[in-house]
């Protein structure tokens, strides 16, 4: 049970949240501009590493915030 | 004569009552302070089970957590399985028997409570013995929150079983149960070590009355912990190392010194280090005959051992080669102590090979805030842990910005250790009963069998011979069965290392874990306003995400084909109504509320003029369809979007995801008012002249009150949203109130269809409905790889907007195919209702599926049965024959457009 620094609330249990996956993925500005591997990419692939991960969270059971930290994917622990 | 075996006097079990107990059918008596282990060994009973896979008759073993053999059943008051007789509390009225294996679980429901707690602290100490107590009151010295937990009835730990400095602990103890900001739990158990200092620990508290929990679980958030879990004695491989009578050395002397209790009359102790002399010292002390101590370490050798039920003999060969059998009825071992490292490598951290101490204990790197004092640390002498325990709450106290005093620690005054030997398997004899773990039947001959098809790692051979695998967890196996590989690698057992622990640290009962979470209180359940009408009029319900809703309302004599049917009927002929108040409803303002929806929605929504409503599906940005429903716009900047009714608080979620992360400068809000409007939908061709009689200001002519188009006003004299939207086909209303008069609103409906034979329907009624129209439900006719273009939902898609989600999707090569699987109808031979996930075939004896059935119906109004499908290439496939699997065989079944019913749509509008 990692313990997340909402930004609104503070230190709170992971269960409080919901996990978003990589972080700055953006919605591209204009889709029409790429070809479809392109936009594929957009969709569907996303960084895995080992270690640190900048990645979204959103404290749904609380504030509702969405926010981004970077995680060690292999120790969990919150670097930023 | 009682209890033969205790001592007549010592211990701290209370000889002044007398607790009766059962135990494979015989009646024995133990005392208060007792486990289970004890007392039996009290009246003499050392055979408890039976071997898993070997059968062979088992004793017991250790005196804690890490015994592997002694395996029972308790039967009464409640049966529990799988539980080892040293950690069952003795209490009266006990009756169990010992298991071979596994056990059985109850028939009946637990009547037992369990509950759940929490607790924050600055530190949390686990284990109270001298460690984790020196540690509790230098922490406790500071102010600090503290938390202190051990799996025993009472503090003390080794101090228990060694008997030495008893006063300084209960002192220790009444100061620590005095002091404001401490919690010590007793007879609780440590048993997970998860992220950012999250320690689970299970409570146990027995001779409570039953209205009381049997069992809480802590749930512990720690700033800082202290391990000072102790240590683990463990065993050495030698063949019959598993006969009754034979015992853990520590644990012999535990028996005597906590419970008064002899575990034999004459013993041989066979050891590779210091700490079996104490025992055997204690135990001669207490007039155990100690027939010979075999030091490893001098020469001494196991050659044989003599007994089935129980040690009879044992023969050793004394360092200058002459064997000498001795008559003996207990055989003590020791191969050494392993620091109980089981949390520690649960917390993330690694367990190192120390030579010096020849066991694996804590590296000290841990990534957690952890601090690890005592025997846990690797540390055995009684004056080391002391101090090792008091710097680790002080340690502690600071990290929490506090400032401890000073503590009197006990004067310990202790000889000079003779360095262990790290010995594994003793030569001679056959290596298919030297038993590595004793739970799991687990051989020096298994260990051996695996090494030779080449497995080289610890953790593959666990998996294959499941050495570790059982209660003990690697207690007393996991060192010793390392030891053995290595030995036949030829490598360091350093280098080989021991499997990684993982949570429970000891077992837990599911009932414990789920506290009160069970029953009805294992998820919530959601009722609508109208939920004690629909079960006092006969309502069968069904679940749809957390709802309960009506499914059909059987008549006297009725199944549910005969209620639905009915109530399709009313709804079609007559007039028909539900409670459709679960459907998701999320009210969006602002002034860029416009522009959000256009964004989120495939459809056009701006142009949507105030009083007008609009169907809408949603996608995700690959073009799978997400969730569909109206969108009703209430003025220029404000709009009321209802979801479908699983998907209410996803579609929330999403809008906030989107407006948070992508399109911050949107000026809107997004609040769900499910719960604040409960929804009445009125259906059929005679709903008009219902809703007529009760709403009399309201024009509801065909063209004062056209489709799509909504008004406020008064129903049965209540502020009302009528809605003119249809799921069904027919001229139907939806009448939004406020939740606080729904049931005046239903009963109003009743009294006035009642001469129309107004008929309540429930979901069942609901999907048929829609189904015979074409309607797809999200997440059941789709699946998340369905485009609105597959479901023929082209015309609900903007060719005109800049942009929306999903949109660039459908030009992708793989959205554009032709031969995507497209929802279409489809109409089996007469009176063949296809059960919904049935294959669709090209031939009766084809196997490749172009698809599958999504819903299934018998239709009162097209008199037969008919389903839709999500079908390859489907719409190109209408008027062909696919054939559909069956349980036992496969039907024929013509395609045809998904709206099977009215699809020039002459009933909309009455």
């Amino acid at each position: 049970m990692m313990l997340i620094p909402c930004p609104w609330c503070g230190p709170r249990d992971e269960s409080e949240f919901h996990y978003g996956g990589q972080a700055g993925v953006a919605y591209p500005a204009e889709p029409d501009a790429l070809s479809d591997s392109e936009w594929a990419k957009y969709l569907f692939f996303r960084e895995n590493p080992k270690g640190p991960f900048r990645e979204r969270w959103s404290h749904s059971a609380g504030c509702r915030r969405w926010f981004s930290l970077v995680r060690d994917t292999v120790t969990n622990e919150v670097l930023r | 004569m009682s209890q033969p075996f205790r001592t007549a006097s010592g211990g701290l079990v209370d000889r002044g009552r007398a607790l009766a107990f059962l135990f494979d059918g015989r009646e024995y008596e133990g005392h208060p302070g007792d486990t289970l282990a004890s007392a039996l060994l009290a009246n003499g009973v050392h055979r408890v089970s039976s071997g898993i896979r070997t059968g062979r008759p088992r004793g017991i073993f250790a005196a804690g957590v890490e015994e592997p053999n002694a395996l029972v059943q308790i039967e009464e008051p409640f049966p529990e399985p799988m539980l080892t007789a040293t950690t069952v509390e003795l209490y009266d009225g006990l009756v169990a028997r010992g298991l071979r294996g596994q056990g059985r679980l109850a028939a009946d429901p637990d009547p037992g409570r369990y509950d759940g707690m929490y607790a924050h602290c600055d530190v949390l100490v686990i284990g109270a013995g001298p460690a984790g107590l020196a540690a509790a009151m230098v922490a406790a010295s500071s102010g600090a929150r503290v938390v202190v937990v051990d799996d025993q009835i009472r503090a003390g730990g080794s101090l228990l079983g060694t008997g030495e400095h008893l006063v300084w602990v209960d002192r220790v103890t009444a100061e620590l149960e005095a002091a404001p900001e401490v919690r010590l739990l007793t007879r609780t158990t440590a048993f997970g070590y998860y992220d950012d200092n999250y320690v689970v620990a299970v409570q146990r508290r027995p001779g409570l009355p039953e209205h009381r929990a049997r069992e809480r679980v802590w749930r512990i958030r720690a700033r800082r912990v202290v391990l000072a879990t102790g240590a683990h004695e463990r065993s050495l491989a030698f063949a019959g190392n598993d006969r009754p009578g034979v015992m853990l050395a520590g644990a012999a002397r535990t028996y005597v010194n906590r419970y008064g209790v002899l575990p034999g009359r004459r013993a041989v102790v066979l050891t590779g280090n210091d700490s079996a002399h104490d025992a055997a010292r204690d135990l001669a002390a207490a007039g155990v005959e100690i027939a010979a101590v075999a030091d490893l370490r001098d020469g001494w050798a196991i050659t044989g051992v003599a007994g089935t039920e129980r040690v009879e003999a044992v023969t050793l060969r004394a360092p200058d080669g002459i064997e000498r059998r001795l008559e003996a009825d207990l055989l003590l071992v020791s191969g050494g102590w392993n620091p109980v490292g089981a949390l520690y490598s649960q917390a993330g951290g690694r367990l190192v090979f120390d030579p010096g101490l020849a066991a694996f204990r804590p590296d000290g790197n841990c990534r957690q805030a952890l601090e690890v004092a005592g025997a846990a640390a690797g540390s055995y002498k009684l004056g080391v842990c002391l101090a090792e325990g008091a710097a680790a709450g002080k340690r502690a106290a600071e990290a929490a910005g506090l400032v401890a005093g000073e503590i009197v620690l006990p004067a310990v005054t202790e000889p000079e250790v003779t360095p262990p030997l790290a010995v594994w398997t003793l030569p001679g004899g056959d290596p298919a009963t030297a038993f590595v773990d004793l739970q799991r039947d687990v051989t020096v001959a298994d260990l051996t069998r695996a090494t030779g098809t080449g497995m080289r790692s610890a953790e593959h051979v666990k998996r294959y011979t499941t050495a570790g695998t059982a209660h003990d967890q690697g207690k007393t196996s996991g060192a010793l069965t390392s030891g053995v590989i290595a030995e036949l690698l030829g490598v360091e057992v350093g280098a080989l290392g021991v499997t990684t622990f993982r949570p429970p640290f000891t077992p837990v009962s599911f009932a414990a874990l789920a506290g009160r979470n069970r029953g009805m209180r294992f998820d919530p359940v959601r009722v609508t306003a109208l939920h004690a009408w629909h079960e006092a009029n006969g309502a069968l319900f069904e679940n749809v995400g957390q709802w309960r809703r009506p499914w059909y309302y059987p008549r006297e004599g009725e199944d549910m084909a005969a209620a639905v049917l009915r109530e399709c009927w009313a709804a079609r002929e007559g007039v028909a109504m539900m409670d459709a108040s679960t459907l998701g409803k999320i009210d969006v303002r602002g002034p860029d509320a416009a522009v959000f929806l256009d964004r989120l929605y495939t459809n056009m929504i701006s142009t949507l003029a105030p009083g007008a409503i609009r169907y809408g599906v949603m996608c995700r940005p690959d073009g799978m369809v997400f969730d569909d429903g109206t969108v009703i716009r209430l003025a220029e900047d404000r709009f009321l979007v209802t979801t479908t009714t699983g998907n209410a608080a996803a579609v929330l979620d999403w809008m906030e995801e989107w407006l948070q992360t992508e399109w911050p400068e949107l000026r809107v809000h997004c609040t769900s008012v499910t719960e604040q409007w409960a929804t009445v939908a009125l259906v059929g061709p005679d709903s008009r002249r219902v809703l007529a009689t009760l709403a009399p200001a309201l024009d509801v002519s065909r063209e004062g009150f056209p489709f799509m188009t909504w008004r406020d006003t008064e129903v049965a004299g209540l502020e009302a949203r009528v809605c003119r939207i249809s799921f069904s086909g027919e001229l139907a209303y939806e009448i939004n109130v406020s939740w606080w008069d729904a049931v005046t609103l239903w009963e109003a409906l009743l009294a006035a269809g009642a001469p129309l034979g107004i008929t309540p329907y429930g979901t069942e009624t609901m999907h048929v409905l829609r189904a015979e129209k074409g309607y797809p439900i999200i997440g059941q006719d789709t699946d998340g790889t369905v485009t609105p273009h597959d479901l023929g939902l082209s015309w609900a898609v903007s060719r005109k907007k800049a942009d929306f989600l999903g949109r660039r999707s459908f030009s992708r090569t793989d959205t554009a195919r032709p031969d995507r699987k497209q929802l279409v109808g489809l109409l089996p031979d007469a009176g063949t209702l296809l059960p919904e996930g049935s294959h669709l075939l090209t031939g009766p004896d084809e196997t490749a599926a172009l698809g599958h059935v999504t819903s299934s119906y018998h239709s009162a109004a097209l008199g037969r049965t008919f389903a839709l499908a999500l079908v390859r290439g489907g719409r190109g496939l209408i008027g062909q024959t696919l054939w559909a699997t069956l349980d036992d065989g496969v039907t024929p079944v013509a395609v045809t457009g998904s709206v099977l019913y009215d699809p020039e749509g002459t009933r909309r509008d009455g």
